[in-house]
């Protein structure tokens, strides 16, 4: 390997990385033979040369290309045929190019549970575990340490059971015949999920997920400046100009990295399939059910192809929004 | 946080990028294209016959405490243990492992066509009879003759007391893919305390879906039960269409494929869907239940408790579900509590074939899986749980329309309910059609009865129907009268 690198240097491989830093900006500078390469030796500070650092990162780069590059490129493959999980369309598919696409973009079907997955993501994860987990980051704050933990811990617990026990207990809790809800609010024969599934899906993540924004803001405000705190008491600051002008600026880049995270977690979720499947009809049919049930229930390999790859769109378009939005931060 | 003057370090990741994305792109070429059915694996019938030593599974949605338990535990207690008694003394040492399921019939089947198509799962498998026709189209499973070979697989003895109708329940193509495990009927199942409480008799045979709506509106009146569970929507899955839908239409004279087309939105489909209308629209049907992820097996054990006046449902409901000691629904005074009917046509003679009552069958099936590393072994061991004496054991205490004529002739009279089945039902019943799109239309139906408990209008309901149906199958397929 080093003897076919450009930046053969046996010193940046058995030196300290502090010695490499100290060589590498006059040598590779000199050894650079156009433009590019300089600039990209300018800033090799470790001394390592390019081919090197290339190796050190190939395990890591391979491991993208096989598990997560070559996934997207194969849905983008199905994505263009007929293929179908059964039947002749299985045994020998044809291509269809973006047909898929086409008539994903004009399936209301796709519509629906694209809005069904906005309001699931606006209500229960920006919304609802942000609000609830700061708001409870911020009460814990100055309360006793033991309180503090049990409250945590409880939080923390919906968040570490497993997917299909966590359903369980949510499905026997709302059942309509001797649910415990029904038997506390006293409305026999309501099937939350039935009659109020979006609702009830809402309110469950809020209960499943608050716990990652509670531990987030709770190391958040910890950073916050004591001094910061009292100088705004003592200026006579109210509870929501304390939390305006003196806490939020500290932990904006927190509540950012904070939505975005559960938003992309929220988006993808598939628990909620293991509490209605999407029903009644597609009352709650969120963009994840959505592809399982073209895909696995009705068989539509190649459509609920289109469809996924249409998603991963979105999500790289929320990502992108929110480090915009991080990178703002951080230049101001 | 970079500054902007670090970010060409990011040129060679780039680079490397493209390279890998060019990587990917090869191989998904060199994987090839999709389709051309499950691997192909070896396809000798009789690769590894002479091995001293084998491991058979078998799977079936059954599971030891849950759904079809009897299945389960007949399979451990009395078919495995004999089974390798049986081939010990010939001096082979067979491992047989039974592979459990209990979970809606979807499920099974999704899980059952994954483990096919990656050319794994249990060497004999439970299928229902319906899916034969897919499995096969898409390669996953291969006529009896290419795994077992031809002169083993025909040259089974049993043949000759299966019943050819039934028989179908396995094949495709005029094909055998595996062994039927018998048939069924459906009737209307109703609770005598129920009827008891709205004044109607023990005895009852209503002649007409009028007779079926003036006892539920009896039921409505005097008691707090729901009056009848007719199944509906998509949750409920196949269930909607075959103790439903298709027993429904029958009774209106049409069949949901003949010559070719498949009923649109025609005079008989309305029928069908005004009567889960006069149902769900007032207060003869529970419609939440309809919507629930598990509303069938909540109907089972609303009948169960008394909640439920009437239900259609197959001999399956009967002899599994309600049976005293049943895991799902048990009725210790199921004889007494358990009255049946048939199914009537609209008004007498209206059904098909000028019926006045009318059923609907289907049947499982057993299968061998074409991947199978022994498949003497495996034809061998189906061919053991489908011989008399091992079909006699399994319903010896709970009778059943099994697959073999020389069984049902004795073990049939001793249940009053099942010898109904077999004489008064069988003869009048309907099999679903052998089409690849039928599961297409089926769910296409399962969603037209979704619509009306949801509050649709019968018109709008079928004008949905239609329109769906014209994507599956195409105008040209579809009758309208």
């Amino acid at each position: 390997m080093p003897n076919t690198s450009r930046h053969s240097d046996p010193s940046g491989v058995n030196d300290g990385p502090a010695a490499g830093a100290a060589a590498g900006t006059s040598h590779h500078g000199a050894v650079a033979v156009d433009p590019p390469l300089a600039a990209a030796a300018a800033t090799d500070v470790v001394g390592l040369g390019r081919a090197r650092a290339f190796a050190f990162v190939a395990p890591a780069l391979l491991l993208i290309g096989v598990f997560l590059l070559f996934p997207a490129l194969w849905t983008l493959y199905i994505g263009a045929t007929d293929y179908e999980r059964t039947g002749p369309k299985h045994v020998s598919p044809s291509f269809v190019g973006v047909g898929n696409y086409t008539d994903v973009l004009a399936d209301p079907s796709f519509y629906n549970s694209l809005w069904l997955s906005l309001l699931f993501v606006g209500f229960s994860a920006v919304i609802g575990q942000n609000g609830l987990g700061f708001a409870l980051a911020w009460s814990l704050r100055n309360v006793a340490g033991w309180v503090r933990r049990t409250v945590e811990t409880l939080v923390l617990f919906a968040w570490i059971l497993p997917g299909s026990v966590v359903a369980f207990l949510w499905i026997a809790m709302l059942d309509r015949d001797g649910g415990t809800v029904n038997a506390l609010l006293g409305t026999p024969g309501l099937a939350w999920f039935v009659d109020y599934p979006m609702a009830s899906l809402i309110i469950f993540n809020i209960w499943r997920g608050t716990a990652f924004s509670l531990m987030l803001y709770g190391a958040a405000l910890s950073s916050v400046p004591p001094s910061q705190l009292e100088t705004a008491r003592l200026a006579g600051a109210s509870g929501l100009q304390t939390l305006r002008d003196v806490v939020f600026p500290h932990i904006r880049g927190h509540a950012l990295t904070n939505t975005l995270l559960i938003t992309l977690w929220t988006f993808n979720d598939f628990t909620p399939f293991l509490l209605t499947a999407g029903g009644p009809g597609d009352d709650s049919e969120i963009v994840s059910v959505y592809v399982y049930n073209t895909a696995i229930r009705d068989g539509r390999l190649g459509y609920s192809g289109a469809i996924s790859l249409l998603i991963l769109v979105a999500n790289v378009v929320l990502a992108l929004l929110y480090l915009r939005m991080l990178r703002k931060r951080s230049v101001s | 946080m970079r500054r902007p003057s670090s970010l060409p370090t990011w040129g060679p990741v780039r680079r490397a990028g493209r390279v890998l994305a060019l990587a990917g792109l090869t191989a998904a070429a060199a994987a090839g294209c999709l389709g051309g059915g499950a691997e192909e694996a070896s396809t000798d019938p009789n690769r590894n016959a002479d091995a001293k030593e084998y491991t058979l599974t078998v799977t079936s949605n059954a599971i030891a405490g849950g759904k079809n338990a009897e299945g389960a535990d007949f399979l451990a207690n009395y078919v495995i243990p004999k089974f390798v008694e049986q081939q010990k003394e010939q001096g082979v040492t067979a491992h047989i492992n039974f592979e459990p399921n209990g979970v809606d019939d979807a499920e099974y089947k999704s899980k059952i066509g994954l483990d096919l198509e990656a050319g794994k799962g249990a060497d004999i498998i439970d299928i229902d009879g319906i899916w034969v026709g897919e499995f096969a189209a898409s390669n996953f499973i291969k006529p009896l003759e290419e795994v077992a070979g031809a002169d083993a697989a025909n040259g089974w003895d049993g043949w000759t007391q299966i019943q050819t109708s039934v028989q179908q329940n396995a094949s495709y193509g005029g094909k055998r893919y595996g062994i039927p495990s018998g048939t069924d009927g459906r009737v209307i199942y109703f609770n005598k305390d129920v009827f008891a409480a709205a004044g109607l008799p023990a005895e009852w045979q209503p002649s007409s879906w009028a007779e079926i709506i003036t006892a539920a509106e009896a039921i409505a009146e005097k008691t707090d039960a729901t009056p009848i569970q007719l199944n509906a929507g998509t949750a409920m899955g196949e269930a909607t269409t075959m103790q439903g839908v298709l027993p429904l239409l029958a009774g209106t004279g049409k069949e949901i494929f003949a010559d070719g087309k498949w009923q649109g939105d025609s005079p008989a489909v309305r029928q069908v869907l005004d009567l889960y209308h006069q149902v769900y629209s007032g207060d003869l049907g529970d419609a939440t239940l309809q919507q629930e992820a598990k509303g069938r097996d909540k109907s089972f054990e609303g009948f169960s408790k008394g909640r439920i006046g009437m239900l259609l449902e197959s001999d399956y409901f009967w002899r599994d579900v309600i049976k005293p000691g049943s895991a799902v629904a048990p009725m210790p005074d199921r004889d007494e509590k358990v009255g049946w009917a048939k199914i009537p046509a609209m008004t007498p003679g209206a059904g098909i074939g000028g019926q006045d009552f009318v059923s609907m069958s289907g049947g499982a099936a057993q299968v061998l899986n074409p991947n199978t590393e022994y498949p003497q072994q495996a034809w061998e061991l189906m061919r053991f749980m489908a011989s008399a004496d091992t079909v006699k054991e399994l319903v010896k205490d709970t009778p059943r329309i099994t697959q073999r004529d020389d069984v049902n002739a004795e073990v049939l009279a001793a249940d009053p309910m099942l010898s109904f089945i077999a004489t008064e039902v069988v003869p009048l019943t309907r099999f679903r059609p052998g089409e690849l799109s039928y599961l297409q239309v089926s769910t296409a139906l399962q969603e037209a009865t979704y619509a009306i408990v949801d509050g649709a209008s019968v018109e709008e309901a079928a004008a949905a129907y239609q329109k769906t149906l014209e994507s599956i199958v195409g105008a040209e397929h579809i009758a309208t009268q």
